[in-house]
């Protein structure tokens, strides 16, 4: 296991290279490239990356250009996990023949759609079978690279292309799928929830995934300015306000035992979280205080929850 | 020394890929090519072969990991049937894309709906515009012979490019034949050592695979895979030559089967070719000059020779084990682009045979040969397409 202990310092982190290159094409102010960024710059191993389709994609590996610095695959939508076992087989096999002496370690990036949805059964297959890969999901929370799709990943209420605030439907109408909870239950060594505003905490986080011997699970948070129709500097703002909310809790499973990462010294409402939203701003309408009583209701479920797991109180 | 032995089809492809030793495998089961990947965990569990054997949750991970692992940098292989090569669709596309020299053994089968697992034609057929190199078997032997040349095709240097090898469901991957396997050794210096081109495990050298190409040269790109096809022939003429030096057996872009005197033929892919071979000669024996073609390269379709073989010809029918409904069978278009270049040629008729396993009877072949003599002779063709064997 590597040395996860040291705290990242921006001094020394400023002299790193930067994996992912500036010029890409990613859009200003999206959340997604500085999570990769992060992440990448934690790692203590050369990392091959596998990237499912969707805006990270598209944006970073673009006719003869790339912005990759780290050997990088993309096939398709769905399977960035399946691909990335596919290298990660054949990096065992470099091994087991004595063709490659240096430990190398596994990253695939996919949205919320690449992976909460369409991705998912390759996402479990993967966990399950044990490969020596960090799966990181980027959630911004629905199908942004086609324009604004809900996915599961989607909150209660939001407003988007095919979820649509209309007369009669006030946005989506279902709950937000758990899917840290889903790859918490393949029993695999390192889960954790992560989020850009709390850069150290990802970045430990990021170390500790990398380095654990077998299948690792980031879900970070990743805020898009045009799906969440928000201002185009408010990314860190707002993935903070999400920690802060507790829409978005910080926490970890290490071989099964549940750490909560940051408790907010004072819950805030989560309307902090979603005023500065345009895809929430229906739900402020007095037609729709049920679907915001709801929202709370299931972001405060879901933090007791966790409370109870680490075996803390709640407030 | 070369080991005559009784063995279904799976048998012989699964030990085709023991002696030659992948680097990676990726395998989803699905009958009947479940018993092909089956056997090789087998050899993969008692430290036969050092593959590492990845076992997926679907067809489509199985596609996707092996084109990771290829993209990684070594040799690669998987097997599957009909729905299997069906999710995988999407997939084939992206391996023969980006120019990874995978080996994958289809086992023949219908395709749903209705649900059947017996032998047709369907499931390569639907997959034959996904860039890959397709090669089809009349027996086990060859069904051996040409996974082994598989590998050394999808990884020559003028190509890079992955490779189908068909064989009928059932009919080879389950029958008892007699055939003959080369030593292990033999195998092992045919097939040679993998040569990685930009593997992803070259760190020093960061390669980025499956970039977004769009109008500016996607077009181009696409051009330039077909232009690569281009080159296959040569490859496949010249990886059987050698082949054929080790082990006796000759292959050629297809088989001809008494066709050089022949005035009527039938052009059939895999197993059925030899029950059509046994009444042709029977045919013969009466002075009908009658022969066959059978392809072996399908993908890609040797027009200009398949053209030269057939044009001498007065008729020539067209046997599918797959449909395209409302269209013509598959096998057929092709020998009808074929023979159209010649501007002239032999009358050509389609008949759709076997599907979902249907048994294809010798008296179906006397019944293709008899029309086709009545149609040399003068008489018009009834039905350009009509199915044999139907119940009405």
């Amino acid at each position: 296991m590597a040395d996860t202990k040291t705290s990242f310092r921006l001094k020394e982190l400023s002299k790193k290279e930067n994996l992912l290159e500036s010029g890409h094409r990613m859009c200003s102010g999206c959340g997604a490239p500085i999570v990769v960024k992060q992440i990448l710059m934690a790692s203590e191993y050369p990392l091959v990356a596998s990237n499912a389709t969707g805006c990270l994609e598209v944006s970073t590996c673009i006719s003869e250009y790339t912005a990759w610095k780290i050997p990088w695959i993309h096939t398709a939508f769905e399977n960035a996990a399946a691909t990335l076992s596919g290298v990660e087989a054949m990096y065992r096999a470099w091994k087991k023949q004595g063709r490659l002496d240096k430990d190398v370690k596994f990253i695939a990036f996919g949205g919320d759609g690449g992976t909460y949805d369409i991705g998912l059964q390759s996402l479990s297959g993967a966990m399950e079978r044990g490969h020596d890969i960090v799966y990181v999901c980027y959630d911004n929370g629905a199908y942004m690279n086609t324009g604004i799709q809900r996915s599961s990943a989607t909150p209660l209420g939001a407003n988007t292309t095919t979820s649509p605030a209309g007369k009669v439907i006030p946005g989506k109408t279902q709950q937000r799928k758990d899917l840290t909870r889903i790859m918490a239950a393949h029993n695999i060594p390192y889960v954790a929830q992560g989020s850009p505003s709390h850069w150290r905490d990802l970045m430990t986080k990021a170390r500790k995934a990398i380095a654990v011997d077998g299948p690792a699970f980031l879900n970070v948070l990743s805020p898009c300015n045009r799906g969440w129709r928000s201002a185009t500097d408010d990314a860190i703002l707002l993935a903070r306000l999400g920690v802060e909310t507790c829409y978005w809790p910080l926490y970890e499973i290490e071989d099964g035992k549940l750490s909560i990462n940051f408790k907010p010294k004072e819950k805030k409402s989560l309307e902090e979280f979603m005023k500065p939203q345009g895809r929430f701003k229906h739900l402020f309408a007095p037609e729709n205080a049920s679907v915001l009583a709801e929202l709370q209701a299931g972001i405060d479920r879901e933090w007791n929850r966790l409370l109870a797991e680490a075996g803390e109180e709640s407030k | 020394m070369a080991k005559m032995v009784a063995i279904t089809g799976n048998e012989a492809v699964a030990n085709a890929f023991r002696q030659i030793n992948p680097d990676v495998c990726a395998a989803y089961p699905i009958t009947p090519a479940t018993d092909l990947m089956q056997r090789f965990a087998g050899y993969v569990a008692d430290g036969e072969v050092d593959t590492e054997l990845v076992l997926v949750e679907s067809e489509h991970s199985a596609m996707s990991a092996c084109i990771g692992a290829a993209a990684a940098g070594g040799r690669v292989a998987t097997a599957t049937s009909s729905q299997g090569l069906a999710l995988m669709w999407e997939l084939l596309h992206i391996a023969s894309g980006d120019c990874l020299p995978i080996v994958m053994p289809v086992v023949n089968r219908a395709l749903s709906a209705p649900l059947n697992i017996h032998g047709d034609h369907s499931d390569a057929m639907y997959c034959r515009d996904t860039g890959w190199i397709q090669l089809w078997s009349e027996n086990a032997q060859e069904a051996y012979d040409n996974a082994i040349m598989a590998f050394r095709i999808a990884e020559h240097m003028d190509i890079r490019l992955p490779v189908m090898v068909n064989m009928d469901g059932f009919i080879i991957s389950h029958s008892i034949e007699t055939m003959e396997f080369l030593d292990d050794k033999k195998v092992k210096d045919f097939v040679g050592e993998f040569k990685a081109v930009n593997p992803l495990l070259d760190l020093d050298n960061p390669k980025s695979y499956g970039p977004l190409i769009l109008t500016d040269y996607y077009h181009e790109y696409k051009r330039l895979q077909h232009e690569t096809m281009g080159r296959v022939k040569d490859v496949v003429i010249s990886v059987s030559k050698e082949y054929a030096k080790l082990s006796g057996r000759s292959y050629d872009l297809f088989d001809s089967y008494r066709l050089d005197d022949a005035e009527i033929a039938i052009v059939v892919l895999g197993s059925a070719a030899g029950t059509a071979k046994d009444v042709i000669d029977e045919y013969r024996d009466k002075g009908i000059k009658a022969g066959l073609m059978r392809p072996r390269l399908f993908r890609p379709y040797p027009y200009l020779e398949v053209a030269d073989a057939l044009k001498h010809l007065k008729a020539v029918c067209v046997l599918d084990r797959s449909d395209s409904f409302g269209g013509y069978g598959p096998v057929f278009m092709e020998v009808s682009s074929a023979l159209y270049q010649l501007g002239g040629g032999p009358k050509l008729f389609n008949k759709i045979y076997g599907l979902g396993g249907r048994d294809f009877m010798p008296s179906q072949v006397e019944e293709v040969l008899n029309e086709l003599g009545e149609i040399a002779s003068g008489s018009p063709i009834k039905l350009v397409k009509d199915y044999l064997g139907v119940r009405e």
